[in-house]
């Protein structure tokens, strides 16, 4: 089977390669910085498993890797390489001479991801499957980018190491953006193991009326967004809010319909992720990708969205979960 | 509810750190790390295990990064012209705008996510190397070339568009992770659920994410429109 490790270690291949090309530019600190990111994709297998039969000591190296990588994010900077003019007529006349070509292996991407995600299950050999189950949509990403760099190497004639360099362009542009959407992870797992989110739903759960289910609507809706903005995901704000309040107050005592509470509680807290730099995967890394000179413009073109969605979730509970 | 005297409220300063770190605009990601230090600590956490849990809870976030495995062929086709070949193609539809453009992405991406096919579209996969150029190749049919601060704010709308286009259609999916993370809360607390019921529940509001993200796609178009048409009468009386 190909386990998703052995994707884990192509993508350590990448950040490695990153690594080389800023050591043969003489910038060390970049060049420490994608060392220490390549490791955990390396040898992570090898280190959770360690942790899991008690060894403390490689998981606690990765912990200061991850504190080693922040401290090198701080001093980092942001941005590409200005774009030439050069360049620009160079990608221009390539255009023109490969024309409609180039789209292929761009699309192949999206439809062999389709492709593998629906067929991919019934791929096998000798009645093993050849993707792994349990990480099906990823695997099947990971495949379809790089059948997709075979074709984009033959439709372009590109030397194989060029498609290296322009991925280490593209990696290195990202900087420690890249990070931000792991450490944020990390961090609400950090949370969640040191009960944050309990003491939230106590502090709300000591200001509200609760025999009032309006009130205790607007609590959880409110606390949905604001714990989405701070954690940056509504999947580690939902069992706080729902254990802290929707249960005990809006199911329990005031008989709220928990498939309505659960479904558009949980749609009220992607209204946050639109909202919340901690979303760095989805608001932050794309201001870096589109080359946005303010980090923050993904947010600002979204917030007009998310408040009068937000209004619309708040009046369809109020509206039809008591009923 | 009757507050415990057993909840420890000092893991809460991690959440004041978030907040002043990016109030103060530090770097992010430093940010972040000092923030889970201090909640650890605060929670009575010894530096090793404090340690210990950082690297396992970082490592278990890898797939995260999964991709970067699509920026070699990514990088490639964009230096041998992909984007500008994405905006010549889009140039060439004459009934073409923005709003239609930007519209018909959203539609896309939204009922691929309520299909299941989350990675299909991404900022790295679709919006960089095709979406964005075509929105602005489309913009620039009706308005000629782009100011950098339009360009900007394109570029922005599209990434907010494929945000909204996932978000509000991967939850009409029953086999993905919000649907089954509502529904085992609820199995966990003796409440019996099917996952479709929870999946139609979610169907109110992608229709309204939809409705209007779309009103607001065309109003953008034509508050382009109107801004340039401005700026001409302004020129003109000069």
């Amino acid at each position: 089977m190909l386990r998703i490790e052995y994707l884990y270690a192509l993508i350590a291949a990448l950040l490695a390669c990153t690594a080389l090309f800023n050591l043969r530019e003489r910038r060390f600190a970049m060049a420490a910085f994608w060392v220490i990111l390549a490791a955990p994709f390396a040898l992570g297998d090898t280190i959770l498993a360690a942790a899991r039969d008690g060894l403390a000591w490689p998981s606690q190296a990765a912990g200061i890797g991850v504190i080693a990588l922040g401290l090198l994010a701080a001093g980092g900077r942001l941005g590409s390489e200005p774009d030439t003019a050069e360049a620009a007529a160079e990608r221009r006349a390539a255009a023109r001479r490969l024309g409609n070509r180039l789209f292929w292996p761009a699309l192949s991407i999206p439809v062999l991801t389709l492709a593998l995600f629906f067929g991919g299950g019934h791929l096998g050999w000798n009645g093993r499957p050849l993707l792994d189950p349990k990480a099906l949509t990823l695997s099947a990403l990971a495949i379809a980018s790089l059948i997709a760099l075979g074709a984009a190497l033959r439709v372009t004639r590109a030397p194989p190491l060029q498609a290296l360099g322009e991925g280490r362009r593209l990696v290195d542009a990202l900087g420690w953006a890249i990070l931000l959407p792991m450490v944020l992870a990390t961090l609400g797992g950090v949370f969640a193991a040191t009960g944050v989110g309990e003491a939230v739903a106590e502090l709300i759960g000591m200001v509200i009326p609760t025999g009032n289910r309006i009130a205790c609507l607007l609590a959880f809706a409110f606390g949905m967004v604001f714990f989405t903005v701070i954690m940056g995901n509504a999947f580690a704000a939902f069992p706080v809010m729902m254990a802290g309040i929707g249960l005990p107050l809006l199911i329990r005592q005031h008989g709220a319909d928990p498939a309505l509470l659960g479904a558009v509680g949980m749609l009220t807290g992607y209204c946050g992720t639109l909202l919340t730099p901690m979303a760095a995967n989805f608001n932050i890394v794309p201001a870096v990708l589109l080359e946005l000179p303010d980090q923050h413009a993904v947010i600002r073109a979204q917030i007009g969205t998310a408040l009068p969605l937000l209004a619309f979730n708040i009046a369809l509970m109020a509206w039809l979960v008591f009923r | 509810m009757i507050p415990s005297t057993a909840v420890n409220y000092w893991p809460l300063l991690g959440v004041a750190i978030v907040v002043a770190g990016f109030a103060l605009r530090r770097n992010p990601v430093l940010v972040v790390i000092v923030a889970g230090l201090v909640s650890g600590l605060a929670a009575g956490f010894g530096p090793g295990e404090l340690l210990a849990l950082l690297g396992t809870a970082f490592i278990e976030n890898r797939a995260l990064l999964m991709f970067l495995l699509t920026l070699p062929a990514v990088g490639l086709l964009e230096r041998y012209g992909l984007r500008e070949r994405a905006r010549d193609w889009i140039a060439g539809f004459r009934r073409m705008n923005l709003a239609r453009f930007q519209i018909a992405y959203l539609a896309v991406r939204q009922l691929t996510s309520m299909a299941g096919l989350t990675h299909v579209a991404g900022h790295a996969q679709t919006v960089r190397p095709l979406a964005a150029p075509m929105s602005e190749a489309a913009a620039e049919r009706e308005l000629g070339p782009l100011s950098p601060a339009e360009r900007d704010r394109v570029r922005a709308t599209t990434a907010a568009t494929d945000n909204i286009g996932l978000f509000f259609g991967e939850d009409v999916f029953v086999a993905i992770g919000a649907v089954l993370l509502i529904q085992g809360f609820f199995a966990r607390n003796g409440i019996v659920l099917e996952p479709l019921t929870i999946a139609l529940w979610a169907l109110p509001t992608a229709l309204a994410a939809f409705a209007i993200h779309a009103l607001r796609l065309w109003l953008f178009r034509r508050a382009l429109l109107r801004s340039r048409s401005t700026q001409a009468a302004a020129d003109a009386a000069d």
